[in-house]
């Protein structure tokens, strides 16, 4: 509602009242972060120093430009991203102060000048280099099922229903992919059957939740249980005794974009990659467009927010939802594709390993908007790689800390500059017509 | 419907149809109750209604539940064997064949569960034979001290995902002191190794509570991100020596608890089971008493059915949140530490929480959120554990099929309708009207 129909509304009161009203208070949170991570930075710097140089690679073998090696002095570089830092929160306590908001723009510079000066520090003195490239492309390939999982919360979510069960579409349909894969030595079919089973999935969650109007967490729930305890039921009796001709699963190969390719750093990150890939970009901008742009998305996000207004409108709630939960089912099965005929060539045990969860939780930090949730997916995709690529540099940090890393940074992202993030109004409600 | 002949004067010819018509019905069942001629009708009316009550009873759907998930099971387990799949094969020729390796798979598998949860009759002597229900109370103890904390954070409204996190940090907590400190006496060894457990589990629950009530930030992302982060820093504790790495050892693994920490056997040395059991039934008692009989309980109550009308009532729903975590976390805290003082004593790694923390998600969810049904809960899951290593180990049936049936059992209790339509039981939503009160009707009509 805008100030001017306040004042309407109100003729006596005086304007300034209105405007004092509507100011909106910046908080803290955002500057504090920020001058947090600074301190905690400039101690580890003073704390233990490392000397040497850092070397970054940001080319391949293979690229056909090549970048030379870059091998700079670690501390000051180092010491020179902090200086950056400081400046970046000093900025953001002005802005504060001003009560404006700190942008975006600039706690994501922040994030990126802090990770230079962090791989500055964790390289120095180490004989290995750090590939960029690799280190990106690796986030991506992470990111990929995180990002198909959480447009399958948003979508689920937007019409109203929660989708705890990411994880089982997931699961379910890496294994379906598998299997289908190895009877008809073609990954297109194994995509195919793992679209229809994260479907399959989501149809029973439908049943449950918009028929029966269970509880829809706990269907979640226990779908992630149950598909958990089939898939590993069949995997030991059926596909292991025939490992070879239902668990040897042909992959796809990565697909080079002409041109695009060539462009240094992100070409090969971006335009070398497998064709589920390729298709992620596309069912992002998807979604996005779907929800935001069409008179469907325009419908599924009224019945999300008020499904009894869009019940008298006429819109047919419990077919919309089914509809948003098949469609969710169908993006979750190409992220459990994704397992078995892009990252490896069989099913294992669990494979997913909770990454239907950390996809709820990138939805959730996305504020349940496809773009910003695949955002978030690429964001724990990166913090998860960062380990491998540490690892070749030897980094002095004890490793179970740097696999810790996507976890605090969301759990500090949730809490700090995230904040209160709403769900859609009648997300978790069942709709009883009358 | 007849206005003119409600025989309740009181609300006036403006009543709509439906309210008459439960004046109606009130009257009818107030004068009905001593109807002197029609005795026999009466009592064939109550059977009649005494009889639909159970058929339509929360435990008839739950058992109907239980017989569709083993039945699920059972289709599993035939078309996963080989020999009925073998026998299959020639099935027009000698179709017996077919029917004896089904009945030989499905029966040998769920015997064997039986055995190894309830009751061996091919051990020697009683006290043998019964030894698998000792097992089965071991294995739900964690279970339903783990289900009593998702329980409790539940029936506050907030979902607890967080189990494992708090039963790993419980039981490094609780391990630390066991082997860490030493030279007490042996109760209070153990005493002040399971309260050590409990503050561990209540603190990395209560750092989701704070982070709730100050920020407002989504229990289940913050819950699901500590239990990576504990699984993590017990990672490392037990990579690192001087943590909880056992001395003189490369491997991520504790040294065994020792002798003074440990929960007393509680029947003796031939039984495994622990006094931990005890301590879950204590917990039973103490759920049941705060959520039912403490002011505390009421706030929580009231927090988690409507936290607005709780605020306006005056109840701290912040400062609640973060007391509900911390006692969710506590109660999860008792399943990490009875895990390493009672039921893996010979030290443990990063899997010791054995995935007890999901579980009693489901266990919670079976058991209604209400303690005495979590006790139920957690003890038919503990029997399905318990059963399904044993079904495992003598049929090679794998354990994994446990899994489908409860997540079958906790499904089909959520949707009653369901376990209803296939069992064709009547809906107590959709109740006979009393025959006395049409008798009535016609009457007066």
């Amino acid at each position: 509602m805008s100030a001017a129909v306040e004042a309407q509304g109100t003729p006596g009161t005086p304007p300034s009242d209105t405007e004092k009203r509507h100011r909106v208070h910046v908080g803290w949170k955002a500057a504090n972060g920020l001058i947090i991570v600074g301190a905690l930075f400039a101690l580890l710097l003073v704390a233990v120093p490392r000397d040497g140089v850092t070397r970054f690679a940001l080319s391949r073998g293979a690229d056909a430009l090549q970048i030379p090696l870059l091998e700079i002095p670690a501390m000051p570089l180092a010491w020179g991203c902090l200086v950056v830092l400081a400046l970046i929160a000093a900025y953001s306590v002005v802005r504060t102060l001003a009560n404006r908001r700190t942008s975006v723009w600039a706690i994501a510079a922040f994030g990126a000048v802090f990770l230079v000066g962090f791989l500055a520090w964790a390289g120095a003195g180490s004989s290995g280099t750090l590939s960029i490239v690799s280190l990106l492309s690796g986030s991506l390939l992470g990111a990929v099922p995180l990002v198909y999982g959480s447009l399958s919360g948003v979508i689920g979510e937007r019409s109203g229903v929660i989708n705890i069960a990411i994880e089982g579409q997931m699961l379910a349909a890496a294994f379906t992919a598998a299997v289908a894969g190895s009877i008809t030595g073609s990954p297109f079919a194994g995509v195919l059957a793992a679209v229809l089973a994260g479907m399959l999935v989501a149809l029973v969650l439908a049943l449950f939740t918009v028929t029966h109007r269970v509880n829809q967490i706990i269907v979640g729930v226990v779908l992630n249980v149950l598909v958990l305890g089939l898939t590993s039921f069949f995997y030991s009796q059926v596909l292991v005794p025939n490992a070879a001709t239902l668990n040897s699963a042909p992959r796809f190969g990565s697909w080079t974009v002409p041109l695009l390719n060539d462009i240094p750093v992100i070409g090969p990150v971006l335009f070398d990659q497998a064709p589920l890939i390729y298709l992620m970009y596309l069912v992002v901008a998807g979604v996005w467009f779907a929800l935001y742009r069409t008179r469907w998305g325009l419908r599924l996000r009224a019945v999300g927010e008020h499904p009894k207004a869009a019940d008298t409108v006429g819109i047919n709630v419990e077919r919309t939802r089914y509809l948003a939960l098949l469609i969710g089912g169908a993006c979750a099965g190409l992220g459990g594709a994704f397992y078995t005929t892009v990252a490896v060539d069989q099913f294992g045990l669990n494979m997913t390993a909770g990454a239907g969860f950390i996809a709820l939780a990138a939805m959730i930090f996305g504020k349940w908007d496809p773009v910003r949730a695949a955002m978030a997916g690429l964001l724990f995709g990166f913090a998860s790689n960062l380990q491998n690529v540490l690892s070749v540099v030897g980094s002095p940090v004890p490793s179970q800390f740097m696999l810790m890393v996507p976890y605090v940074v969301t759990l500090f992202a949730v809490a700090g500059l995230v904040g209160r993030s709403r769900p859609p109004a009648a997300n978790g409600q069942p709709y009883v017509k009358g | 419907m007849s206005h003119q002949k409600d025989p309740n004067p009181g609300p006036g010819p403006e009543t709509e149809p439906g309210r008459a018509e439960e004046l109606e019905q009130e009257v009818a069942r107030e004068s009905g109750a001593p109807a002197g001629p029609e005795k026999a009708d009466d009592t064939a009316d109550r059977l009649a209604h005494a009889l639909q009550q159970t058929m339509s009873h929360r435990w008839t759907v739950a058992v109907g539940a239980i017989l569709l998930a083993v039945l699920v099971g059972s289709v599993m387990i035939a078309f996963t064997d080989e020999r009925v799949t073998a026998a299959a094969g020639y099935f027009f020729a000698r179709p017996a064949d077919t029917f004896v390796a089904l009945g030989d798979a499905i029966g040998g598998a769920y015997s064997a569960l039986f055995r190894g949860a309830v009751f061996n009759p091919r051990a020697d002597g009683f006290a043998a034979q019964i030894r698998p229900l000792t097992e089965t109370f071991n294995y739900a103890t964690p279970l339903i001290a783990a289900g009593l904390g998702v329980a409790l954070a539940f029936r506050a409204g907030l979902l607890n995902i967080g189990g494992q996190g708090q039963m790993l940090i419980a039981a490094a907590a609780a391990g630390w002191v066991g082997f860490g400190v030493t030279g007490l006496p042996v109760g209070v060894h153990t005493l002040l190794a399971v309260v050590a457990g409990v503050a561990g589990g209540a603190v990395w629950a209560g750092i989701a509570g704070v982070l709730k009530a100050r920020t407002g930030a989504h229990e289940v992302i913050v819950t699901i991100m500590l239990n990576w982060i504990a699984f993590y820093l017990v990672a490392y504790f037990l990579a690192t020596p001087g943590l909880l790495q056992a001395p003189g050892s490369a491997n991520p693994k504790t040294p065994p608890t020792p002798e003074s920490a440990q929960l007393p056997e509680l029947l003796g040395e031939r039984y495994n089971l622990h006094w931990g059991f005890v301590l879950a039934l204590g917990a039973v008692v103490f759920v049941w008493w705060l959520l039912n009989r403490s002011s505390q309980g009421f706030a929580f109550r009231a927090v988690g059915e409507n936290p607005r009308a709780a605020r306006v009532a005056g109840i701290d729903v912040p400062w609640t949140t973060v007391k509900v975590m911390l006692v969710a976390g506590g109660l999860v805290g008792i399943a990490g530490a009875t895990q390493v003082l009672g039921q893996v004593t010979t030290g443990f790694g990063g899997d010791i929480d054995a995935g007890i923390g999901f579980d009693a998600i489901t266990v919670a969810l079976l058991g209604g959120s209400n303690p005495w049904g979590v006790l139920a809960a957690g003890i038919l899951f503990g029997a399905f554990k318990a059963g399904g290593t044993a079904m495992q180990a003598s049929e090679g049936v794998p354990n994994d099929i446990v899994l489908v049936v409860q997540s079958l059992i906790v499904l089909f209790i959520a949707a009653p309708p369901l376990v209803r339509a296939i069992f064709r039981l009547p809906d107590p939503e959709r109740r006979r009207r009393p025959r006395k009160a049409r008798k009535i009707k016609e009457e007066a009509a």
